[in-house]
């Protein structure tokens, strides 16, 4: 196991020696001592490695990451995990906005509550957060699954694209062009696997699904007003 | 466009350690604005009025200025020289008298009331609280502000927080986008901003606002209402410490609480040293709502 | 026989032919104007500018003999591998999507045999792009497009997009008749939908958040790259102080004739300032940092000649870029189509329908019928030959102003043949000291 205290390593070495994994594979074992708060830790991986943060990172935590799994014991801010394209990222604490922004593919799990735009414009990444999220969840989110086993904030999935969107509890309200839509037996399947994957004993049953009403997909003058 | 930190204790103990935790929390805040940095520190209460006053040419400009000014006022003032700025002490109900001195004599205040000291200056935040001596002053809240400047020019009058009211500070991140016109309507009502900053058309909001009979959370719903654009406001009065979030909430924000004390901060790591942290409640203010403390 | 005179039918400025037709689509359609291209008004241009030369206090440099050099190098602030060009001309992002294949990849055919970069757009990076430009700057969007690490490393250098000439504030739209299957995979849209792309970014906000958006790209890609900001011509001072505070290393400043695939006609018009106007206050703000020249300044919109080059230059930029320009160089709005022209209700040089894709030079299609018409070779070859004028043409003036390299043109190379020109590019009016307007913008 390799650690890297970022009390005393710059930034620039710490990610420069996680980036540099994609060729030597040996060293699978890492941990990070001493974020507090930092930004842009761990970004850009691109190794099936295991990297464990001790303690609450800034913006950016795990960006666009491949392949790699990341794990942060606190919280993270603005962004973790944004562009994610493989590889799964797990957040202890709370995540702040921005949670999954654009992910393209992999899982991101927040154990906490996830604040505003979580999955914003998500792109077919797979998103459990075991509290609540933020307003504006989801908005323009194109492809991939949201799983939200506590509460939505306003708007959700204002301008939805194709996500799916799975809430065990309440929704404060939804935005333009999302609807509550049907769950039908795939969907409990898919559900199902995203919870057990996302290490949360919810039942899928008790989630309500919400897709887009795909009434903005070709302009209409009687829906200008959802512009 | 900037670092807001902020910090409001709930116990006497940490009083002491107030400057201290303020500029450790306002350095880490140097990235999001190396332009300027302030602090408005709510400290002992002297009995009395305290002024803050700024001059570019402290040596000429203070000397002699407190014995000028107690002969002006026929009332005993003291001053503390603190780099740039100075801190009056005056007797009280004679503010109006003093403003109009200090006035004639071409000398910025800075802020003015019983607790509240205020001292903003150029540069990164490392260096301004060495300056001031930030480390050293205790109390029982302070506000922070690093600065990167957007529209408005680079001065000491256009740093935060800006005070337009006795014993009221605000700071702000974000940008305003109806300040001209809220800047017309103020100065009609008689709370015209000094400077082009759209933080200061905010905080004279706040100060019509209270002056009108508002309390401090109404004026902040208020300015829900009536100011458009992008902000988080951190606000200070004699007692008090509020938050609020425009309805987009773009702009980051973070709060923590223990038993001990509230922190604002624009991200996570400006807690990075206060003691407890590790165990402390952390959240985001909501959009668009209020939030107050009051001891 | 009645021989009383008839007054003569008049149109009505205010109501003219133009606007009452526009009310009368607006009524029937209930939605507005959208289109591409840049603004069609004319606005104070480079065209009422002109450069002194020199006669007799000043020396001329002889014609093909005396060297004008004309290399740029861009991101010198930062990056740890700068970009070399070869001449102050690059090619401006659109987006594959808008463009067709061939299309993206003739203009980086014909910029590459001109020593240029070319750029991406709103839709992700293609093979064929990459392929054939050997310098290629990624944008960075909203929409985040088919946005991935492996292309930001693919590329020479990132530009994060803020805003655009021709809609300052706006997002983008690609209408469902260019969501192809393949435009659709790139973006993860489904098959023909309208697309809408955001105005802001989806995890940033102003400048203070951007500064540590560049760390992280600068962190995935090992400082290697140069980190270009381009926004819109709205507030170009402010906007130019605060990306370079941002840690911008180059600054690709757009005014309001820049082009755009699609977009509301009245954004198009109404929203930005001239090109003109947008680049002293841009060198200013450059200049009041200690920053003119160490970061660089590209600046696009309008840009035809090798004399609206040379005068970019002069008022402080450092480079320029072309896209509208660069289409027609391929063959778009070509007169050999007027039949099919007239057959969409238009004319050739006025169409600008771009982005319902019905493009008869076979450009801002996604039509494989319509593309087959674009020969990416010849195209190449036709963009390449245009570099080449703007470039000779560039050096035409700066080597009859004595320069023996173009960024040696200043602002008091220049007069103006208008007040308005004179105070937005802050020269003196012809035959005159007086430049209006000085104090302020």
């Amino acid at each position: 196991m390799q650690t890297i205290d970022m009390a005393t390593t710059p930034l620039r070495e710490l990610n420069a020696a996680l980036q540099a994994q994609a060729q030597q594979t040996n060293q699978t074992q890492w941990v990070i001592e001493n974020p507090k708060g930092a930004h842009a830790v761990a970004v850009g991986l691109d190794a099936p490695i295991e990297v464990t943060v001790r303690g609450s990172t800034g913006y950016y935590c795990a960006g666009m990451n491949k392949q790699a799994t990341i794990n942060v014991t606190g919280s993270a801010g603005p962004g973790v995990a944004e562009n994610m394209m493989s590889g799964t990222v797990v957040i202890e604490g709370d995540a702040s906005q921005y949670a999954g922004a654009t992910g393209h593919g992999g899982l991101l799990v927040i154990k906490g509550n996830a604040s505003s735009r979580c999955g914003i414009s998500m792109k077919g990444i797979d998103i459990v957060v075991h509290g609540n999220v933020g307003h504006m969840s989801a908005f323009m989110a194109q492809s991939g699954n949201l799983v939200v086993c506590g509460d939505a904030g306003d708007a959700l999935g204002d301008s939805l694209y194709e996500a799916r969107l799975f809430v065990r509890g309440s929704v404060k309200s939804l935005g333009a062009d999302c609807i509550e839509k049907e769950m039908r037996p795939e969907h409990i399947e898919i559900l199902k696997d995203l919870l057990a994957r996302g290490g949360c004993d919810a039942k899928p049953e008790e989630f309500k699904r919400y897709g887009s009403a795909r009434k903005l997909y070709n302009f209409h003058v009687d829906h200008a007003g959802a512009y | 466009m900037c670092g807001i930190v902020g910090l409001f204790l709930k116990k006497e103990d940490l009083r002491p350690q107030l400057g201290t935790l303020l500029t450790d929390m306002l350095i880490t805040m140097t990235d999001r604005g190396p332009d300027s940095a302030g602090i408005a520190i709510y400290g002992d209460e002297a009995g009395g009025l305290k002024m803050t006053i700024q001059s570019d040419t402290p040596a000429q400009t203070f000397d002699g200025l407190d014995a000028a000014l107690s002969a002006a006022l026929g009332a005993p003032v003291t001053m503390k020289i603190v780099d740039t700025h100075a801190v009056l002490s005056l007797p009280e109900g004679s503010e109006a008298d003093a403003r109009a001195f200090l006035k004639e004599k071409g000398i910025r205040v800075m802020g003015a009331g019983v607790s509240m000291e205020i001292f903003k200056e150029v540069g990164l935040p490392k260096d301004v609280a060495a300056r001031f001596g930030i480390r050293a002053m205790g109390g029982s809240h302070g506000i922070g502000h690093t600065r990167m400047a957007t529209e408005s020019a680079v001065t000491t009058l256009g740093a935060h927080p800006f005070s337009t009211g006795d014993d009221q500070c605000l700071v702000h991140n974000g940008s305003l986008s109806n300040h001209n016109a809220m800047r017309r309507v103020l100065t009609e009502k008689g709370f015209a901003p000094q400077t082009q900053n759209d933080t200061e058309v905010a905080a004279c909001y706040i100060s019509s606002r209270l002056a009108e009979g508002a309390n401090l959370g109404e004026a902040l719903e208020g300015t829900l209402e009536d100011l458009d654009g992008f902000f988080t406001f951190v606000v200070g009065t004699k007692n008090g410490f509020g938050v609020v979030r425009d309805p987009i909430a773009c702009k980051p924000a973070v709060m923590a609480e223990t038993e001990d004390y509230v922190a604002f901060g624009s991200e996570y790591r400006a807690f990075a040293k206060l003691p407890g942290i590790d165990t402390a409640r952390v959240w985001e203010p909501e959009p668009a709502t209020v939030y107050f403390w009051e001891r | 026989m009645d021989k009383t005179p008839q007054t003569k039918p008049r149109d009505s400025w205010t109501f003219s032919p133009e606007i009452n037709a526009e009310i009368r689509r607006a009524a029937e359609t209930g939605i507005y104007d959208i289109r591409g291209g840049g603004a069609k008004r004319r606005v104070p241009h480079f065209d009422d500018l002109l450069f002194l030369g020199a006669s007799i206090s000043r020396y001329p440099l002889e014609g093909y003999r005396e060297k004008c050099d004309t290399s740029v190098t861009l991101g010198t602030r930062f990056a740890k591998k700068p970009i070399e060009l070869k001449i102050p001309v690059t090619i401006a992002g659109m987006s594959f999507g808008a463009l067709s294949g061939p299309a993206k990849e003739a203009l980086g055919r014909g910029a590459t045999m001109a020593g240029t970069s070319t750029t991406t757009g709103d839709g992700g990076m293609t093979n064929e792009e990459r392929g054939h430009s050997e310098k290629l700057i990624y944008q960075y969007l909203p929409s985040r497009y088919g946005m991935n690490p492996d292309d930001l490393r693919r590329a020479d250098a990132i530009e994060i997009v803020v805003g655009q000439g021709a809609k300052p504030g706006g997002g983008g739209m690609l209408l469902g008749q260019k969501i192809t299957e393949r435009v659709a995979n790139m973006r993860n849209l489904p098959v023909g939908i309208d697309q809408r792309s955001a105005c802001r970014h989806p995890d940033w906000t102003g400048p203070d958040d951007l500064e540590i958006k560049i760390l992280e790209i600068r962190e995935i890609t090992n400082w290697e790259k140069p980190i270009y900001i381009k926004i819109g011509g709205a507030r170009p001072y402010y906007d130019t102080a605060l990306a370079v505070k941002a840690g911008a290393d180059v600054v690709v400043l757009d005014g309001m004739q820049g082009g755009t695939a699609a977009t509301q006609d009245v954004f198009i018009e109404h929203v930005g300032q001239p090109t003109l106007a947008c680049i002293r206050p841009a060198v200013k703000a450059l200049q009041d940092l200690g920053m003119h020249r160490k970061v660089q300044l590209i600046v696009s919109g309008g840009i035809r000649t090798g004399a609206d080059v040379a005068k970019a230059l002069a008022l402080g930029a450092d480079a320029v870029a072309i896209g509208t320009a660069a289409l027609v160089a391929l063959g778009e709005n070509d007169p050999k189509w007027a039949a099919e022209y007239t057959k969409l209700g238009t004319t050739a040089d006025a169409y600008d329908d771009w982005h319902e894709g019905k493009d008869p030079a076979g450009i801002t299609t996604q039509d494989p019928e319509l593309m087959k018409r674009l020969d990416p070779i010849e195209a190449a070859r036709k963009l390449r030959n245009y570099l080449a004028v703007l470039t000779l043409e560039c050096q035409t003036i700066a080597r009859a102003c004595g320069k023996s390299h173009v960024h040696n043109l200043e602002p008091e190379d220049l007069c103006a043949l208008t007040i308005e020109a004179a105070a937005m590019a802050g020269v003196p009016l012809s035959g005159t000291n007086w430049i209006p307007g000085q104090g302020g913008f």
